[in-house]
């Protein structure tokens, strides 16, 4: 599965997005998933925010946030743990758990958007996919990430996408965000050895 | 973590990293209709036990199907045990036969040490559920778990574990994991139920339950184990009772805050009262509901990760 992003104790690297960039990607983002879905519209079907466990918990509230905003719409947010859905938990030390949190009405019947920080192999997605069909079952499901940097190993693409960046497999994407690493920035990093 | 063999010598950031998942666990199916995780597919877990057990059992069993494990349940009786097979040729065959992890309860204390041993090689977890008078880890894990969701953390809290502490390996297990986590625990019990060595225990021991009564934050009522008794320890039963019996009377002297834990099966009458037993106060159903996911979180920290060198 994908390097989890390790964040703020990593040295810096080239920077793909400054705090403003990740603002002004975010607002972005918030504006397409309000076309795509009709939001603050009368006849607008539920939608629900599922932030993947770290950062795509804090990029769910600001999307909630600008989707507020922007629209008038009060979507509620929820985190998913995908960890114990992982299909690589044999080939690393024991991960702790996250939390998982549902909003109160559930995902039942509800069109769920997926949000995590980075997409990369899939697998983190295909995780997730699984975790939602044991919470409930979702109207439809769609995936918004802040950065999509390729090397796909699933049949998975998202529906809304913040910053597509080509990348070489041996480089790193970190995102940063206020909420759990002091500050916002997307950073590009090579590595030396990681395959 | 390779093997649960006892919670002496746990460290805590160990066992503080067992409750937290057991602790998320229980988050991530509560309210769920599905209570099934994928965690532990194709993995196989297979419980041993030599002594009777209930609650233990029946939690394993729960712990390791709710996280998709394959398991299988072998008791003394019906297996080749009846027919004299010593426990390690019973232990090779089923780590033989692809267990991934051996639950094992033994009257014997260090059982289930013996039996790492010997299922090193293969590879295969040992979990002791239970060795004789030694030590019960699960069981001091799960107490944790009830007493940290009923008073938070555990660190400066004064605990009293009462009663036959003697027999007890809830009492032994207990006591490490409990200090280990920055508690102090206090032993009530007659001279007759305590263990020789009690003094090299991280313990104060007291022999006046009321004395403690209004100072501690949980009573850990222990079940008075008539089937290791071979002997007077005390004079009677009804005498023991109102000497380190859990009255109502006693329940009322406690601090508000604070909760009484039994390990079960229960003698109400005994060492614990009816009224207290089925009251608020007491938190033995929560026990056993906490011993689920306590139990798979264990099974998830044994294995769920990479091969461990060793």
């Amino acid at each position: 599965m994908a390097p989890r992003n390790r964040g703020a104790a990593e040295p810096a690297g080239r920077e793909l997005l400054s705090a403003g960039d990740v603002a002004r990607t975010v607002a972005r983002m918030a504006h397409q998933v309000i076309e795509r879905t009709s939001l603050g519209a009368a006849d607008a079907q539920p939608v629900v925010l599922l932030g993947i466990h770290t950062r795509g918990a804090p990029l769910a509230h600001r999307l909630a946030g600008r989707i507020a905003e922007f629209s008038g719409a009060r979507v509620p947010t929820g985190v998913l743990d995908i960890t114990l859905y992982r299909d690589d938990l044999r080939r690393r030390p024991t991960l702790p758990l996250g939390t998982t949190e549902l909003p109160p009405g559930g995902v039942d019947d509800q069109l769920v958007i997926l949000v995590d920080d980075v997409l990369f192999s899939g697998r983190t997605i295909r995780a997730a996919l699984d975790a939602l069909r044991d919470a409930g079952r979702p109207r439809a499901v769609q995936l918004a990430v802040l950065v999509d940097r390729g090397h796909r190993e699933l049949p998975i693409r998202a529906d809304y996408v913040g910053k597509n960046v080509p990348t070489s497999r041996t480089e790193e994407v970190h995102v940063q965000l206020e909420e759990t690493d002091g500050r916002d920035a997307v950073l590009l990093q090579r590595t030396e050895n990681r395959a | 973590m390779r093997h649960l063999l006892a919670t002496e010598g746990l460290d805590a950031a160990t066992a503080t990293a067992v409750l937290d998942t057991a602790e998320e666990l229980k988050r991530t199916l509560l309210g769920r209709e599905v209570r099934k995780l994928p965690t532990l597919r194709g993995r196989t877990v297979i419980t041993m036990f030599y002594e009777a057990s209930t609650r233990t059992r029946v939690s394993f069993e729960i712990a390791g199907k709710w996280m998709s494990a394959d398991v299988v349940n072998v008791s003394a009786t019906g297996s080749s045990v009846g027919k004299g097979e010593s426990l390690r040729d019973t232990a090779l065959t089923l780590a033989a036969a692809g267990a991934d992890c051996v639950i094992v309860r033994h009257p014997a204390s260090g059982a289930a040490h013996r039996l790492a041993g010997w299922l090193h090689e293969a590879g295969t977890s040992v979990v002791n559920a239970g060795d004789g008078m030694h030590e019960h880890p699960t069981q001091a894990l799960l107490d944790a778990a009830t007493l940290r969701e009923r008073l938070g953390e555990l660190a400066g809290r004064r605990i009293a574990i009462v009663g036959d502490v003697l027999h007890s390996r809830v009492a032994r297990s207990n006591v490490h994991l409990l200090t280990t986590l920055g508690a102090d625990v206090v032993l009530v019990a007659p001279p007759t139920l305590l263990p020789a060595h009690v003094d090299r225990w991280p313990v104060t021991v007291s022999h006046t339950f009321d004395a403690e009564l209004p100072s501690v934050d949980a009573v850990m009522m222990l079940r008075v184990q008539a089937e290791r008794m071979h002997g007077g320890f005390f004079p009677s039963t009804r005498e023991y009772s109102i000497a380190y019996g859990m009255s109502e009377a006693r329940l009322a002297t406690l601090p508000e805050h604070a909760v009484v834990l039994h390990p079960g099966p229960m003698l109400r009458g005994m060492e614990i009262a009816s009224a207290v037993a089925d009251s608020p106060r007491a938190a033995i159903t929560q026990q056993v509901a906490n011993g689920v996911h306590v139990r798979m979180a264990v099974l998830y920290h044994l294995l769920a990760h990479e091969e461990e060198v060793s």
